[in-house]
């Protein structure tokens, strides 16, 4: 296998673009593919400060660094979600998946100088993802998910950063428009997008690696050498989100590039179908009781998860510790 | 000595005669190419490269999951 771009030996194939590249001229494929994502979609804009959604896992270590490779200010922000050992962890673990991935992001922020936030969510809310999942009696991706959207979109607003940028990929993406698209979920379908701008009470949220697919960015986490956590979620295994996953890998062997057009041809020609008659977020919103944060209800769905779990409100969220230096 | 293989989620490893190129040792082990990587010291390895006996393999997967709904008001 020879590099398309210098000929010299290649170390992966990237079949969806029918070519196999060296090291060097991954990363670049990388770098290239995660700008291009940012300047179509106007996810950043220079000057930007910006807050990478961090947990440890591949993807959103090797956006925290292809974004200062392309010159952004980003700082990251790690939420413990006591998954794992612990009180209400899974009791077999030595050492919990929470506490690994939190190592995972600590090393990798501290090697590289960039400035690390920190939430404990048993710390600063009195409860953990697997007592949630317990209490509400849904899958535990679903406490996971509201927790880290509404603690991630709080962090940014109160310290004044003008985007969130998650490591959602291609796959993630194309996963969840497919699974959305199964069952018509017309008002969901009609959020799926790259970015998603700032206004009622939200900071903006982008995803700039919707370009690369997981493998990519596994293989570039490899290249750069980001020790990441591999270990999958123990709370995640079997979820319909992995089915939707395999099943579109399947179409995507039969034909390369199937998730890339299934998405953005989604995005081209279909997207905005939806967001003319879905019910997006831009309506008038008010702010909840407990917290402040944007809701269409009295209280918003974070504080009354925590309320169900605890049997209390909520509390301000703090910077539980720093790590490295800002940039 | 066999070439030690170590596969993850969950994690154990096997070991396998070489000399092997990358693609039979995973279709051997019945591992889909595209939903992996494979890396010799450190780095990524082809799947024409052919793998020798002594090697230390990883076959690591690629594939995560755990994903909510799409973002709005909560």
């Amino acid at each position: 296998m020879k590099c398309r771009v210098c000929r010299g030996p290649a170390v992966i194939d990237v079949p969806r673009h029918n070519a196999n590249f060296c090291a060097e001229h991954f990363l670049r494929l990388c770098r290239d593919q995660t700008r291009k994502a940012i300047e179509a979609f106007d996810m950043i804009a220079p000057g930007d400060r910006v807050l990478v959604a961090v947990s440890g896992g591949k993807d959103s270590l090797a956006l925290w660094q292809l974004l200062h490779e392309l010159g952004h200010t980003a700082d990251g922000l790690y939420i413990g979600l006591g998954i794992g050992a612990g009180p209400k962890g899974r009791p077999n673990d030595e050492v919990g998946y929470s506490d690994v991935s939190g190592e995972h992001v600590r090393r990798f922020a501290a090697s590289k100088g960039f400035r690390l936030l920190e939430i404990d969510v048993r710390e600063e809310h009195g409860f953990d993802i697997p007592t949630a999942a317990a209490a509400t009696r849904r899958v535990p991706c679903s406490s996971c998910g509201l927790t880290k959207r509404h603690l991630f979109d709080r962090a940014a607003i109160d310290g004044g950063y003008d985007v969130v940028a998650t490591g959602h990929n291609l796959d993630d993406e194309a996963a969840v428009l497919f699974g959305n698209a199964l069952q018509w979920n017309t008002d969901y379908l009609a959020r799926q997008a790259p970015v998603l701008p700032a206004g009622n009470g939200f900071p903006r949220k982008v995803k700039p690696l919707v370009r690369l697919t997981e493998r990519e960015t596994a293989a570039y986490c490899v290249l750069s050498g980001i020790d990441y956590q591999v270990e999958e979620c123990p709370l995640a295994a079997g979820n319909r989100h992995l089915g939707y996953k395999d099943l579109l890998e399947q179409a995507e062997r039969r034909s390369p590039g199937t998730k890339h057009t299934f998405y953005f041809g989604f995005l081209d020609r279909a997207a905005e179908r939806f967001r003319s008659g879905g019910e997006g977020p831009g309506g008038e919103l008010g702010r909840c009781a407990g917290c402040g944060a944007p809701t269409s209800e009295e209280t918003c769905a974070f504080c009354r998860l925590q309320a169900r779990v605890t049997g209390v409100g909520d509390v301000p969220v703090r910077i539980t510790s720093t790590a490295g230096v800002g940039r | 000595m066999p070439m030690r293989i170590l596969l993850r989620n969950p994690r154990r490893e096997v070991e396998i005669r070489g000399p092997r190129s990358v693609a039979g040792v995973l279709n051997e082990l019945s591992v889909e190419r595209s939903s992996v990587l494979v890396i010799r010291n450190g780095t990524l390895v082809p799947g024409d490269e052919m793998l020798a006996d002594e090697d230390e393999i990883e076959i690591r997967p690629v594939i995560s999951g755990g994903m909510g709904r799409p973002e709005g008001p909560t």
